[in-house]
């Protein structure tokens, strides 16, 4: 395979769409969403349980291609037991880094962890919705939207950081 | 006129005809260009190109209403291949040719004139399971804005539709049948000349979407027996924002104009205005007068190499590309139709399209993954998406080698 390939399926890319941790449904979760993708047909739910401000779990279901089943599957261990706005911040920072913004990607902020791996998606501007879908979810799950989310909401240019 | 063309040997000259593609040159991450994707758009021969430049350079003026030499000289470049057009299709009379921006127009001009007169309260329009969403869409709107029905002819696990089951739904209130000639997303070729015989013995009309029909086999709207045929300009390897809209002379004389507007009159006071003949009622406003011109020359190019033996040569490479695909352990062709054209939708097990995609780009390959524009289709077989290749008459069997090659790498790569 290409080296380029490699920067964006990284090895623990692939364990984590091949393997997706907290793959399943909370039943009776506090707070559950819907998002959707539908320009490659990506569908995934996000199911959260909240103890008062604190995403005490959280989990998702659904089916999609390996970024976004592994995006989903790591967001789901990094915000467990984070705060509303620590998981705000840190969709922040995972956006900047996967579509390059400021330089995010050449060096990583230590608050994104494992997320870093992330980084190669910048140089493949078609996949950022992938990668993005998740986390879009689970922001509406925390903010109780009952309506799918989808990633053509926002508009192509700011989700691809106008690189297409 | 291009080497390949010129030398109508026996044998396909599959190089020559590629050199008339430049495109085709182009390297993609440092590897050759395999292009997969002419269901989505076909790449544009030198021909169409350079009539197009030509046009601009040489011959540009607005048509239909100057008296200076420009002005005619682009007149008859652009009424030169309104009659390409009607050769292609063998249509009776140039007056059945309408130009359009393309297939998409196409079928909102019918559901907006003769679907806006002639479909009413409880009224039926029938279409098939394996449309397109522009020939689903246009006439949900026209349903919905007039109460009627849109009902849909089922199609079966291979792909092909279940003629018994449309016959059934030929009902005394079906206004009129609208098909796909070949589906963009399965490759089945429709019978659309037998499901004409079946409408047309209750006396309902019956519209073909040939945008993926057009580009891979001969077509002839008097042997098929349609009222309607539409296709694009871009699809057959021509300009994008063309095409055409054939219609029966007596239906396009009782339709109502389509849009307002300038060279669709014959004559405009406050009071009243009188409409202009077909087809130019249906053509309000300055066309694309380059594409048009150069979307001739694209007809004349594929004709040049005739219909029949681009078919041929498609069908070479589906069937190459299919059984051995096939072969391969994961892999599973959806539409397995019993006739099949050009298109090549698949799933590998375990590996979403768009990463089998992915993979392919940076092989250079360009395939389309995704629903294709028939979510209804992607439906029915309980997918989201597959990936699809799609063949055009320049296309070769290294290529089919190439993808081949290039989906062993994402299997070793994902599973």
């Amino acid at each position: 395979m290409s080296t380029d390939l490699r920067d964006l399926y990284q090895e623990v890319i692939l364990d984590h769409s091949k393997r997706p941790r907290n793959f399943h449904a909370i039943p009776d979760a506090d707070r559950k969403a819907e998002g959707y993708n539908p320009l490659c047909g990506d569908r995934e739910t996000v199911f959260l349980d909240l103890d008062g401000d604190v995403l005490k779990d959280v989990s998702f279901q659904g089916a999609g291609c390996a970024i976004s089943t592994a995006s989903a599957s790591m967001m789901t261990e990094s915000v467990k037991g984070k705060t509303k706005a620590e998981a705000d911040a840190l969709f922040e920072r995972f956006h900047d880094l996967i579509t390059g913004k400021s330089g995010a990607a050449a060096t990583p902020s230590p608050e994104l962890g494992k997320l870093a791996v992330f980084s190669g998606v910048r140089e493949y501007p078609v996949r950022v919705k992938c990668a993005t879908l998740p986390w879009h979810t689970l922001k509406a799950a925390l903010a109780g939207e009952n309506a799918p989310v989808s990633t053509e909401s926002e508009g192509p240019a700011a989700e691809t950081g106008g690189a297409q | 006129m291009s080497t390949a063309v010129r030398e109508t040997a026996a044998a396909y000259d599959v190089a020559a005809i590629r050199r008339d593609f430049p495109i085709l040159a182009t390297k993609v991450y440092g590897k050759p260009l395999v292009y997969l994707d002419n269901a989505a758009s076909a790449q544009k021969p030198r021909a169409v190109i350079d009539t197009e430049r030509d046009v601009y350079e040489k011959g540009y003026a607005n048509i239909h209403r100057g008296v200076h030499w420009l002005s005619v000289h682009a007149t008859d470049a652009y009424d030169a291949a309104r009659e390409k057009a009607r050769r292609f299709l063998n249509a009776s009379l140039v007056s059945e040719i309408v130009f359009v921006r393309g297939t998409t127009e196409a079928v909102n001009l019918v559901a907006q004139t003769y679907g806006r007169c002639g479909v009413g309260a409880g009224d039926a329009v029938l279409i098939t399971g394996l449309e397109h969403h522009s020939n689903i869409v246009p006439w949900q709107m026209l349903c919905a804005e007039k109460g009627a029905r849109l009902d849909v002819a089922p199609i079966d696990d291979a792909g092909d539709v279940d003629l018994a089951a449309l016959e059934r739904l030929l009902t005394p209130r079906t206004r009129i049948v609208s098909v796909a000639h070949l589906s963009n997303a399965l490759g089945t070729v429709v019978p659309v000349r037998r499901i004409a015989e079946l409408a047309h013995a209750r006396g309902i009309p019956v519209l073909v979407d040939g945008a993926q029909a057009a580009p891979r086999m001969p077509v002839d709207v008097r042997e098929l027996g349609c009222d309607f045929y539409a296709f694009s300009s871009h699809k057959i390897y021509g300009p994008t924002g063309v095409g055409v809209l054939y219609g029966r002379a007596e239906l396009l004389d009782a339709m109502p104009p389509y849009q307002g507007g300038g060279d669709m009159i014959r004559s405009v006071t406050f009071e009243k205005t009188t409409y202009a003949a077909p087809p130019h009622k249906f053509e309000a406003g300055t066309p694309n007068i380059a594409g048009g011109i150069a979307f001739g020359a694209a007809l004349d190019y594929v004709s040049a190499i005739g219909l029949d033996r681009i078919a041929a040569h498609e069908r070479d490479l589906l069937d190459d590309a299919t059984e051995r695909l096939t072969a391969i352990e994961g892999v599973r062709v959806v539409g397995t139709a019993r006739e099949k054209a050009g298109v090549l939708s698949f799933v590998l097990e375990g590996v979403h399209p768009h990463d089998i995609g992915t993979v392919l780009d940076r092989e250079g390959i360009a395939i389309r993954t995704g629903h294709h524009c028939a979510q209804p289709v992607m439906d029915r077989y309980h997918l989201p998406a597959t990936a699809r290749a799609s063949f055009g008459l320049y296309n070769t069997r290294g290529e089919v080698d190439a993808l081949v090659a290039a989906i062993h790498k994402v299997i070793g790569m994902f599973r």
